[in-house]
């Protein structure tokens, strides 16, 4: 009989493991989600701020036509791959950080663009959408290797292989030097 | 950093008790002076103690940031400001972005309050707006929602509010005991004077002792081992942690006392703010760690995970670490960032004067100002109460209509 309990009780806490760590590993997968979704959420918001910014700068750089078509198709090219996986967007957005970071040289040139309000404020938003974007992308990659660790490690890989959890892909911007961009001629 | 909720917790729970039994007391006493009865005085001392409760939970923030003078800014107000919480939000996960305040005040620095995560708050002087670049103020506003994140914040709001309330309530207590004691005792002469008459000298004497005793217990409450802890999570959120220590540097060597910060509200900013006018800060305080200190540990960080912050922390005091182990086991290999453009030397003589001026157009918003800009090119601040028609410029003295 006693061996009967006690086989009840091990099945019983075996029992509330396995849901400890279900429950642990479903809470870390929204984590990895909702992080995702902040990236989302930045590089749209990056995509809305470069019309005004290429509007905004146009008057003023009249020789810089080629940069600004480079950011213009980097950000259509970008918002091609957004529907993409994790790994081709990536690329597609470093692309386009690249030659963000190209015109902000440029820009330096033109003084008097430097003093005009408006452009000053599209910078700071800019900067800032930048750094979100980094931000977010860093917190979604701590939270992808924390659920990708309790997925590979035992015990708990036992219950991420029976219930079907993944390991995430990382989002691993990997910028791309300035030669290596592409060259956009202007027709 | 679950370890570091559950004492929070804890602490929260001990103090908020510590309270009870302190006012339970002063009702028992209160009780047997004024009515001769020890159940009065006890059920309007719980009656007060749950109120006050009441009103820490619900708004000791709202409480707190007006004690500082602090006014709620909108997005458009400083958008620099608002994207570095936003920025730090994000990076810590935070679900909720907290409101934004401002205190107008020369002396840098900053406190976060609230109930929860969900509900916070972030404070910061203008003279931190003006003092510190885009970097520093990251590193400052990391350390900010670190609080925040770690769940610091209600612990500070409770406690700020309830010392407040003693310090409150013994003042009165004593103030009416000495008077009523003056007119002869009216109640405790009926039930033979003179016994009353010195247990009421002795809660008066009691009372006055203890005030200060539960600052310094609050004070003990608000432990440095929380701004160690908050300063690893915030080189973690930056990956810079050069940024916030050269901004601890700046507000260390800045020589400005904050003007509305007193006992109560001083554990909760960045930098202690009671520090005497004129010195650096970088003198020992019990609430806050010394500054240099904490220069030193995140200077010394090679990596900017909370396992890097624990070995700088080992190198400058060579005791053991801060970290608790929970939070040392799932931090990776993480790498510093590189300064952000703003923080060249080139560059920070021009943004300090676009900081300054962004600052200053502000706190004239916040006051109602409006601004005018005169033909001739000078800008007129018109306060709120000026009921003239027109004004004059005092610089090339065209008569500006205000419409």
């Amino acid at each position: 009989m006693i061996a009967v309990y006690i086989i009840i009780g091990i099945v019983v806490i075996l029992l509330i493991m396995v849901i400890a760590t279900y429950n642990g590993l479903v809470r870390l997968r929204n984590q990895v989600k909702n992080a995702w979704a902040q990236i989302d959420v930045q590089l749209k918001r990056r995509y809305d701020l470069i019309p005004n910014l290429v509007e905004t700068v146009k008057g003023y750089m009249k020789h810089e036509r080629e940069t600004l078509e480079a950011v213009t198709k980097a950000r259509n090219l970008a918002q091609q791959a957004s529907s993409s996986g994790a790994g081709e967007r990536a690329k597609a957005e470093g692309e386009l950080s690249s030659a963000l970071a190209r015109l902000l040289v440029v820009v330096e040139r033109y003084p008097e663009l430097k003093a005009n309000q408006n452009f000053l404020a599209l910078q700071e938003e800019l900067t800032s959408t930048e750094n979100k974007i980094s931000f977010s992308r860093q917190y979604y990659n701590d939270s992808a290797m924390k659920y990708n660790n309790q997925t590979q490690m035992f015990p708990s890989n036992m219950v991420a292989g029976m219930m079907g959890f993944k390991a995430s892909e990382f989002f691993e911007v990997t910028v791309a030097e300035e030669r290596a961009a592409p060259k956009v001629s202007f027709p | 950093m679950w370890e570091q909720i559950r004492s929070n917790r804890i602490r929260s729970a001990i103090l908020v008790a510590g309270m009870g039994a302190l006012l339970l007391l002063l009702g028992y006493f209160l009780g047997l002076y004024f009515f001769d009865s020890t159940t009065a005085g006890l059920i309007i001392a719980l009656i007060v103690w749950v109120m006050m409760l009441l009103i820490a939970y619900f708004q000791g923030d709202g409480i707190l940031l007006s004690v500082a003078g602090a006014r709620k800014i909108m997005r458009d107000d400083h958008p620099r400001l608002y994207n570095i919480v936003e920025e730090m939000r994000i990076a810590s996960g935070l679900e909720n972005m907290p409101e934004i305040y401002i205190i107008d005040d020369p002396a840098p620095n900053a406190f976060a309050t609230g109930r929860s995560p969900d509900k916070a708050s972030v404070a910061a002087t203008s003279g931190l707006l003006q003092k510190l670049n885009r970097d520093e103020l990251q590193g400052v506003i990391g350390h900010e929602i670190a609080h925040i994140k770690n769940r610091d914040v209600l612990l500070m709001s409770l406690a700020g509010v309830i010392l407040g309330t003693v310090v409150i309530l013994a003042w009165y207590a004593t103030r009416i005991m000495f008077y009523s004691g003056m007119s002869g005792g009216r109640r405790s002469s009926r039930s033979g004077g003179g016994q009353g008459q010195i247990v009421v000298l002795a809660i008066g004497i009691i009372l006055m002792i203890l005030a200060p005793i539960a600052a310094q217990l609050l004070y003990l409450a608000i432990s440095r081992k929380r701004e160690y802890l908050a300063d690893a999570s915030s080189a973690l959120y930056t990956r810079y942690p050069e940024g916030l220590a050269s901004a601890l540097g700046k507000i260390a060597t800045s020589t400005t006392q904050l003007k509305s910060a007193n006992k109560a509200t001083a554990p909760m900013y960045t930098v202690n703010p009671l520090r005497e006018e004129g010195r650096a800060a970088s003198d020992l305080t019990s609430t806050h760690p010394p500054i240099s200190e904490r220069i030193r540990i995140l200077r010394a960080m090679a990596g900017a995970s909370v396992a890097d912050y624990d070995l700088a922390y080992r190198q400058v005091k060579g005791r053991t670490g801060i970290i608790p182990v929970s939070a040392l086991n799932d931090s990776g290999d993480l790498a510093l960032r590189a300064a952000s453009a703003e923080t060249e030397p080139a560059e920070e003589s021009t943004e300090k004067v676009k900081r300054t001026r962004d600052t200053s157009e502000l706190m004239w918003r916040l006051g109602n100002y409006r601004t005018l800009v005169c033909e001739c090119g000078t800008k007129l601040r018109i306060p709120p109460t000026l009921r003239a028609p027109n004004v004059r410029c005092p610089h090339c003295g065209r008569s500006n209509e205000l419409t």
